[in-house]
């Protein structure tokens, strides 16, 4: 065979390589054209450490939910159950910690735990019996939305172990409360997995062509057992950031974050690593939609609103996303 | 009803000639592709009541004279078509064929697997009229009928995906039929049915079947077309038979007077055209390295064959002969019934307990036939379709070393002459040549032992295929043995040592030395059918060592 020398890559159009760098950071600068909007807007109370320390702190369980669902996202399975997860957890550590003075390091043990069997049941009924993700992960909202009502008796519960509040919004660095640093921490972790191992590497292949997984040798059943395992336990360590953020477990409001998280992974996988999921992307994602809804709550308008900010920007972001790459394949859909 | 015969067959009869009017005919029908010339001056004709069979190897032109019928494709100018003496304006809008009376059987039968016999036998009226009310009872009862007319005995509620193969080409039939029939009865003229190789998956007993179905509807005075690779299914069906050779007519034959060997002469071609210049040494001899012994899967038979050490064994037969499989079942790739491999240098292993996984670890190489969903991932970059199977050899110090696969693939990539030769582009952005370059150096670079190919070279361009040849080629001379299971006989002359032709799921001829040409495997593919119908079963030859 003959030698090819050169490198034809280089000979790249411009333009091309502009567009696609100028994707990858397109939504950072959105981001901060949205800070210096709401800045000028409201110079006084909008651009204070107070108020973007509690946004990142607020904001992290959602930020953590939305990395537990890239994961099975990434391996091609939809885990919609995440939200639910989020609740039990935070209603489990309520009900065994205050309610049953139970230590709370054996709780967070136990809610760990729980995130590991409620992965192992969604796996079951996906990969044992084929059922589509999406019907599954449904069902399964569904059933431990309904366990906690009865557990808590719909109430919320207060007084949660102050050591738990402590270590997730009790002390700053830099200036931000804790909690941030556990979703930065999950999201450094996943950005090593995804990146740098081969088990990365197998997941991407898994979410992208089964069949050439299969022939390739990747146990691909194995691997999206452990995506969903996976996303169980990240759903669970957002619940207990959750707790940890509140001092107590509500079981409703956690059903909200399934969508903000959502419209946070897909809208995470049109920047930094276009076309993927990718957990920057994320992160940058989750702080963006806060800062949006934020600075409307600030502005004064309307709870409502909230719900059409985040939906609105889901279906916007996907769509951008597919119009600018054209036919080309992604992660998305 | 008996008025209605005779005014339809006073209609059948041109006045005067007293000569009865084809349903079909065609003159002159020539279509290129760009240079290509896919047919060129094509004329035949089918007679009402007849079963008319269409024959040629792939490529011969019977799938785009199909398509111009069906009104997928437009021939080129100068062509005339006639249905039931009448001339019909080509080319033909997709849909018109129902209107004229015609309808298709295509192979993959186009029904809906989960939906009942009933749904998709009355599809075209379920769908098509504007309905307020479906009456079901009359459906139902309209459904009865149909399958009755012609000794069916289906339920008309049962999922057509628990339907036998046979019993779901039998309602395909029954449905083209059905789709022409009103219209048949209108006009008082014959129709025609196409059916487009809707044997090769079938049973034996179950193409009986079919052809009393295809002799019941010629007994209506419709026509069928039977279109097949069967030469012995043909001769036995039809009444006459149209061969078609590189998009021409190479002959028409009244089947009652001609011969099996006639009939593949006339496929196949007598010019012993161009004899490539083998890339093998015909003298060469090759130590076993596996017997594969009594492997079977849903075709195949249980059969015997053994791979030489850095041979190129070929597998061929016709479509659904059952040698397509062989790769895959060796792999480990799909469920097999039974089959153990032997080998010349370790324990030997069943295939039930293979798996891809397993495959290789014993450093197998599967190249699938179905590029984009088996093979490669397009929307993946080169290096990580390129390396897929050697990511963990990167993963040094907890780190994936990515400029280092980066550079593998590159030097991969020259080596293998992808162009153009970047690791980071999309396999998507390759041509398919390209990319089953990347997917061909990805076994390769693992040196595998046993190297197993689906149509190696389908969607490939000629350079390409040199190219390819040539990396096979190399690998075999280093020592890797390689499976090729492939329906283009061109290539396997090209590149075989051996060529093992299968039949009915079983091996029934071996090729090698001075018979391995193109026109020798095509013509051991249609002379097949006959032997594998006599019990003298295959036995591999020992492989001289």
């Amino acid at each position: 065979m003959t030698e090819v020398t050169g490198n034809i890559s280089v000979a790249r159009p411009g333009r091309i390589r502009f567009g696609r760098w100028f994707e990858r950071v397109a939504l950072p600068v959105v981001w901060l054209g949205l800070i210096a909007v709401y800045g000028v807007a409201m110079p006084q109370s909008f651009l204070t450490w107070g108020n973007f320390s509690i946004l990142f702190a607020s904001y992290a369980p959602v930020a953590m939910l939305a990395l537990a669902i890239i994961v099975p996202l990434t391996a091609g399975d939809y885990d919609l159950s995440v939200g639910a997860t989020l609740t039990l957890a935070s209603a489990v550590i309520g009900v065994l910690n205050v309610w049953m003075h139970m230590p709370i390091l054996l709780v967070l043990a136990i809610v760990i735990v729980i995130g590991v069997i409620v992965g192992l049941v969604n796996a079951l009924f996906i990969l044992f019996f084929r059922i589509p993700s999406l019907v599954v992960t449904l069902g399964t909202t569904s059933v431990m939305t309904g366990l906690v009502q009865w557990i808590t008796n719909s109430s919320t519960i207060g007084g949660i172990d102050n050591a738990l509040v402590m270590a997730v919004v009790g002390g700053r660095l830099f200036g931000v409360p804790y909690a941030f640093y556990y979703a930065l921490a999950a999201a450094i972790i996943m950005w090593y997995v995804f990146d740098y191992t081969p088990l990365g590497r197998r997941l991407l292949f898994v979410g992208r062509g089964r069949e050439v997984a299969r022939l390739n040798g990747i146990s691909v059943d194995r691997v999206r057992l452990g995506a969903l395992v996976t996303s169980g336990v990240l759903s669970a360590l957002a619940g207990i950031l959750y707790a940890g953020v509140l001092g107590s477990a509500d079981p409703y409001s956690g059903l909200n974050f399934l969508l903000p998280a959502f419209a946070a992974a897909f809208l995470g996988a049109t920047t930094i690593l276009p076309g993927r999921f990718n957990p920057w992307g994320v992160i940058v994602a989750v702080y963006f939609l806060a800062t949006g809804i934020t600075g409307l709550t600030m502005l004064g308008i309307p709870l409502w609103v909230t719900n059409v900010f985040n939906g609105g920007a889901l279906i916007l972001a996907v769509t951008v996303s597919q119009l600018s790459r054209g036919r080309e394949a992604t992660d998305i859909g | 009803m008996s008025a209605g015969s005779t005014a339809k067959a006073e209609s059948l009869r041109e006045p005067g000639a007293g000569k009865t009017l084809p349903v079909l005919h065609v003159t002159n029908i020539t279509k290129s592709f760009g240079g290509a010339q896919a047919l060129s001056g094509i004329s035949f004709t089918v007679m009402p009541g007849e079963v008319h069979g269409l024959l040629g190897k792939n490529g011969s032109g019977k799938s785009t004279l199909v398509k111009i019928l069906a009104g997928f494709h437009a021939p080129d100018p100068g062509g005339r078509l006639e249905f039931n003496g009448e001339h019909v304006h080509l080319p033909l809008k997709p849909g018109d064929f129902r209107r004229l009376g015609m309808s298709f059987v295509h192979q993959n039968l186009g029904l809906a697997p989960s939906l009942t016999v009933l749904e998709n036998l009355r599809f075209a009226h379920l769908t098509a009229e504007r309905r307020s009310f479906i009456n079901w009872r009359a459906e139902r009862r309209q459904a009865i009928d149909a399958l009755g007319r012609f000794g069916l005995t289906l339920d008309p509620d049962e999922r057509i995906d628990r339907l036998s193969p046979v019993e779901r080409a039998l309602l395909a039939i029954v449905r083209a039929f059905e789709e022409i029939r009103a219209e048949c009865a209108a006009t008082g003229r014959p129709g025609l049915v196409l059916l487009d190789e809707p044997t090769p998956f079938l049973p034996r007993e179950g193409v009986d079947k079919l052809f009393s179905l295809m002799r019941s509807i010629a007994a209506t005075g419709s026509s069928v077309i039977f279109i097949s690779h069967d030469v012995e299914e043909v001769l036995t069906i039809t009444d006459r038979i149209t061969v078609l050779r590189d998009g021409r007519v190479a002959g028409e034959l009244e089947t009652a007077r001609a011969t099996h060997d006639q009939v593949v002469e006339q496929i196949v071609g007598r010019s012993l055209a161009r004899r490539a210049e083998p890339l093998h040494d015909p003298t060469a001899t090759h130590a076993p390295y596996v017997r594969v012994d009594a492997i079977a899967g849903a075709t195949l038979q249980p059969t015997d064959f053994t791979i030489g050490k850095g041979e190129i064994l070929g597998l061929t037969g016709l479509i659904g002969s059952g040698y397509e499989e062989a790769p895959y079942l060796i792999f480990g790739a799909r469920p097999c019934q039974s089959g153990v491999l032997n080998f010349a240098e370790r324990p030997s292993i069943t295939l039930a307990d293979m798996s891809p996984g397993r495959a290789i670890g014993l450093d197998f190489a599967l190249l699938p036939g179905d590029r984009q969903n088996a093979s490669g991932v397009d929307s993946l970059s080169v290096v990580d379709n390129m390396l897929l199977p050697d990511v963990d050899r990167f993963f040094r110090g907890g780190f994936l070393r990515r400029s280092a696969m980066a550079q593998e693939a590159r030097a991969l990539g020259a080596r293998y002459e992808v162009r153009p030769n970047d690791p980071s582009a999309k396999l998507s952005s390759l041509s398919g040549g390209n990319a089953q370059k990347v997917l061909i150096a990805r076994w390769m670079n693992r040196r595998p032992k046993l190297l197993l190919l689906d149509e190696p070279t389908q969607g490939v361009d000629v350079g390409t295929r040199v190219q390819i040849y040539g990396a096979l080629r190399a690998a075999a001379s280093s020592g890797t043995s390689i499976v090729c299971a492939s329906s283009d006989a061109e290539q396997l002359a090209e590149i075989c040592d051996r060529v093992l032709v299968f039949a009915r799921g079983r091996i029934c001829r071996e090729i090698a030395g001075a018979e391995l040409t193109k026109d020798g495997i095509a013509e051991a593919c249609y002379a097949s059918i006959n032997l594998s119908g006599g019990g003298e079963h295959y036995r591999p030859t020992a492989l001289a060592s």
